[in-house]
């Protein structure tokens, strides 16, 4: 390393971006990942860190409509993007997400860990694909670790919240 | 926070990021996808000084098929996402085996933002696409501030981590060739699990001459060696044979020769030179049958 990084802290960096609808103007550390400005400056602590190596999915939210690693991802990087995250999703009034609901119903989850990251996928996966089949779902969330399910009731889950969502778009009563 | 502290800067032009490069050398490091680079710096296997994010350079983000004189020419720029690449039109008509190749790398949400180009700079030895350049012939356009050099694969790959980029030069884009008529061509691995880096994988085309012959061939290996490696043995055997099982067989056995795999947890060098000869045969099987133009599965 050069004698000139360790001596000053480098320049922070200005990053406007609209989470979950809230639009914030920050400094930010060039270093501070997505993962850690949602969490750590945010409070939004929803989005979960396992890994911290783009491996187990639990971190995953939306930049830009499209799911991506918040633990792979500076914030520096992301000047004018839109950033959804788990947070996005229930109602203020504590009401579930017509996808979480599907969660809950079909044991999708259990320790809950992984979950956040799970959600986000689906999310990005139903934003696609109306009623995906069960294949379609092990593609889109295979990169994301769960160790309680055993993963068939997440894949019954998703399958289960896209015929939800489908319902409703179609103004059915779900 | 994992990664060392590092100075971020955002070119907004090719010139201004060739003259960032050019000025902190070997301290700095391209961010482009950063699905290798960042996962390193959380780990602290990798700490630059100085981080130059490409994400904002206008045109590097261009795939496009250029018609010259000679044949059609692939070309994707330095932040084409691997997912864009996967999915795009020109890629399944001018290079299938990119595509192929692409889908075995991680997982969706990885290649949404990693690039083609950066797995190739990254030189990962056993990483698919590196390999997938390597059999389609193709090569890296490399500039600096004292101009554009063209790098074919076959050159470019020096060892674990390792290009014959300078200090101070960045891959602006890969070309790959357009395959033509009667070629076939082939992606297959072995990981533990879906989505890792295979233990081997293998990428071959096959070119087929008027009387099903095979005219031309090239195979080449991720995961048996020190870099993606050509199977040359394997290459001569199978060239103007006329493609049929016992000649497939021949070059298969061949695919290890002069190998030199580390043995490693995920599997020994031995498997590693079995699966080599294995994955050869299955590639080349499918290669040579699409290459006459019959579809099939791998």
């Amino acid at each position: 390393m050069s004698e000139t990084t360790s001596t000053a802290a480098p320049e922070k960096v200005r990053v406007r971006l609209t989470v979950n609808g809230t639009s914030h103007d920050l400094l930010v550390e060039p270093r501070t990942l997505l993962a850690d400005l949602l969490r750590g400056d945010l409070g939004l602590t929803g989005t979960h860190l396992g890994c911290e190596q783009g491996v187990c999915g639990s971190c995953t939210v939306l930049v830009d409509g499209t799911a991506t690693r918040s633990c792979l991802v500076f914030a520096a990087q992301l000047d004018g993007a839109t950033v959804r995250t788990v947070e996005s999703l229930g109602g203020v009034d504590g009401s579930l997400h017509p996808i979480q609901r599907a969660f809950h119903e079909n044991h999708g989850l259990q320790c809950g860990f992984c979950t956040p990251g799970m959600l986000m996928g689906t999310c990005e996966l139903l934003e696609r694909t109306t009623e995906p089949d069960p294949d379609d779902v092990r593609e889109a969330l295979g990169g994301n670790l769960c160790r309680c399910t055993g993963y068939q009731n997440i894949v019954k889950s998703v399958c289960a919240a896209g015929r939800a969502l489908a319902a409703e778009r179609n103004g059915a009563q779900v | 926070m994992k990664p060392a502290a590092f100075a971020y800067l955002a070119p907004r032009d090719l010139d201004e990021a060739l003259d960032q490069l050019a000025e902190h050398g070997a301290d700095a490091r391209v961010l482009a996808g950063g699905q290798s680079l960042v996962r390193l710096m959380n780990a602290r296997l990798a700490s630059p000084s100085v981080v130059v994010d490409i994400n904002r350079v206008p045109g590097l983000d261009a795939l496009a098929v250029t018609n010259g004189s000679g044949p059609a020419t692939l070309r994707l720029g330095a932040t084409v996402r691997q997912r864009t690449s996967e999915l795009s039109a020109d890629v399944a008509t001018h290079a299938p085996l990119l595509a192929e190749a692409g889908a075995h790398v991680a997982h969706a949400p990885v290649r949404s933002r990693g690039t083609v180009v950066g797995s190739v700079a990254f030189a990962d030895p056993s990483a698919e696409l590196p390999a997938a350049l390597l059999a389609l012939d193709g090569r890296v356009v490399a500039r600096s501030r004292s101009g554009e050099r063209t790098i074919e694969a076959d050159d470019f790959f020096t060892g674990p981590f390792r290009t014959s980029l300078d200090p101070g030069e960045m891959v602006v884009a890969v070309e790959v060739p357009a395959v033509g008529a009667r070629t076939g061509s082939a992606f297959v691995e072995v990981a533990r699990r879906h989505g890792d880096l295979p233990v081997c994988g293998v990428a071959a085309t096959v070119t087929r001459a008027d009387d099903g012959s095979v005219a031309g061939t090239r195979i080449a290996l991720c995961g048996a060696g020190e870099r993606p490696v050509r199977a040359r043995a394997a290459e001569d055997a199978l060239t103007g044979s006329d493609g049929g099982e016992d000649a497939v067989a021949e070059a298969a056995a061949r695919a290890a020769d002069g190998l030199s795999p580390i043995g490693d947890c995920h599997g020994s060098a031995d498997f590693r030179r079995h699966l080599a000869r294995v994955l050869t045969g299955r590639a080349l099987r499918t290669a040579i049958h699409r290459a006459a133009g019959e579809a099939t599965d791998v």
